[in-house]
């Protein structure tokens, strides 16, 4: 084998470098961040439950765009047939206006850029918000 | 049976039209057709307004309806005519009722409240390919900004300007931004829409509620109601009537 060094060598600065997510987890302790959206103090029930609006309110605010412009119902009802107004400005974020630690902090962790608040207002944003606190 | 051969293609032929019947029917009593070719007049009960122009224009100089309008859907004031972005804004009389200046008119010095005619024939919802202005039931000519892909065809097509298209981002030429309603975003059309949420909360038009001399009356165009109290005791022009557009803004003159 020609330069038997060369190439041992090579291969062994090619597999620190390949393996560097693993080696700097172990050294480090924990593996990467996952996203930390914050819920707003003081609202304590969202309109459905938080598993179904983690999974689906995607779909859920695509069919409000729909219902509330083109059919003119602005009226949601939920499955335990409580009614809120269609509105993302207005219901969504009026429990959430802390756009920028919920929403974005899932959306920029998962690469999202909805084009939403292109024209969708954003209230003023709050000063301090507790973390992890109701 | 003993059939010669001219009255059996006779035979045929008839039976061909009645299978042929049916589906031109159907097709000529759709109501869009029908509307595009003029047989149906304005359904009860949709929208209008009617612009009573002696009492908009004895206060002079009175813009209160147009700022009322631009302050509450967040229309920006961008500064050039170009990019000039509007739902309701004034013209000269002759601007207004192209092909019927008249040199003596007693309101020929007036000048014009311009808004969405909201037509019953709207030839921007005609062009429009993605569906993103449509008209509803109601008579109301609708835009879906979500669904525009800012081709301005509906631009080309409407015989009265009343659209305008976003240049460049609006938000900051929005002075007060009202949180209630969207802005808009570059790329989309955007025009009246004859205060359809406020309409949906049982509010008057906010351009209605802010005339100071009642100039403006609006609603449906049924029996008993005021606009159509308005409009049979008055004379009442609608902007170029000759194109078959039906607009539902009338100006009393």
């Amino acid at each position: 084998m020609f330069d038997k060094g060369k190439v041992l060598g090579g291969l062994a600065i090619f597999l620190c470098l390949a393996s560097f997510p693993l080696w700097y987890i172990a050294a480090q302790g924990k593996a990467a961040y996952p996203p930390d959206p914050v819920i707003y103090p003081g609202s304590d029930q969202c309109i459905e439950s938080a598993e179904y609006m983690r999974k689906y309110h995607m779909q859920m605010l695509e069919k409000w765009r729909d219902q509330a412009v083109r059919q003119g119902d602005r009226v949601y009802t939920a499955s335990d047939n409580k009614t809120y107004d269609i509105s993302l400005t207005g219901t969504c974020l009026k429990c959430h206006p802390n756009k920028a630690e919920f929403c974005d902090r899932c959306h920029t962790y998962n690469g999202i850029a909805p084009n939403c608040y292109n024209c969708h207002n954003i209230p003023p944003q709050p000063q301090e918000v507790l973390r992890g606190t109701k | 049976m003993n059939l010669d051969r001219r009255t059996f293609l006779k035979l045929a032929s008839l039976g061909l039209l009645a299978f042929a019947a049916k589906p031109a029917i159907d097709l000529l009593s759709h109501p869009e057709i029908a509307r595009a070719l003029g047989i149906e007049s304005s359904a009860p009960g949709r929208l209008a307004m009617a612009v009573d122009l002696k009492a908009c224009t004895a206060e002079a100089g009175c813009r209160e309806c147009v700022l009322a309008c631009h302050s509450v859907h967040n229309v920006p004031d961008i500064g050039t005519r170009k990019e000039e972005v509007k739902w309701i804004w004034e013209a000269t009389y002759d601007q207004a009722f192209t092909g019927q200046e008249i040199q003596y008119a007693p309101l020929k010095d007036a000048s014009v409240l311009l808004l969405c005619n909201h037509c019953d024939n709207p030839p921007c919802v005609r062009v429009c390919p993605t569906q993103a202005t449509w008209r509803r039931d109601d008579g109301i000519v609708m835009m879906d900004y979500h669904r525009c892909i800012g081709c301005r065809y509906c631009m080309a097509a409407c015989p009265y300007g009343s659209r305008s298209f976003n240049w460049r981002d609006p938000v900051p030429y929005i002075k007060d931004i009202n949180l209630n309603y969207p802005s808009r975003t570059k790329g989309v059309v955007e025009k009246c829409n004859f205060c359809e949420e406020r309409l949906a909360l049982g509010q008057q038009p906010a351009c209605v509620e802010a005339c100071k001399t009642g100039a403006l009356t609006f609603g449906e165009l049924q029996p008993g109601t005021d606009i159509q109290r308005v409009l049979s005791q008055n004379f009442a022009l609608t902007r170029k009537a000759e194109l078959g557009t039906r607009p539902q803004v009338y100006y009393i003159v």
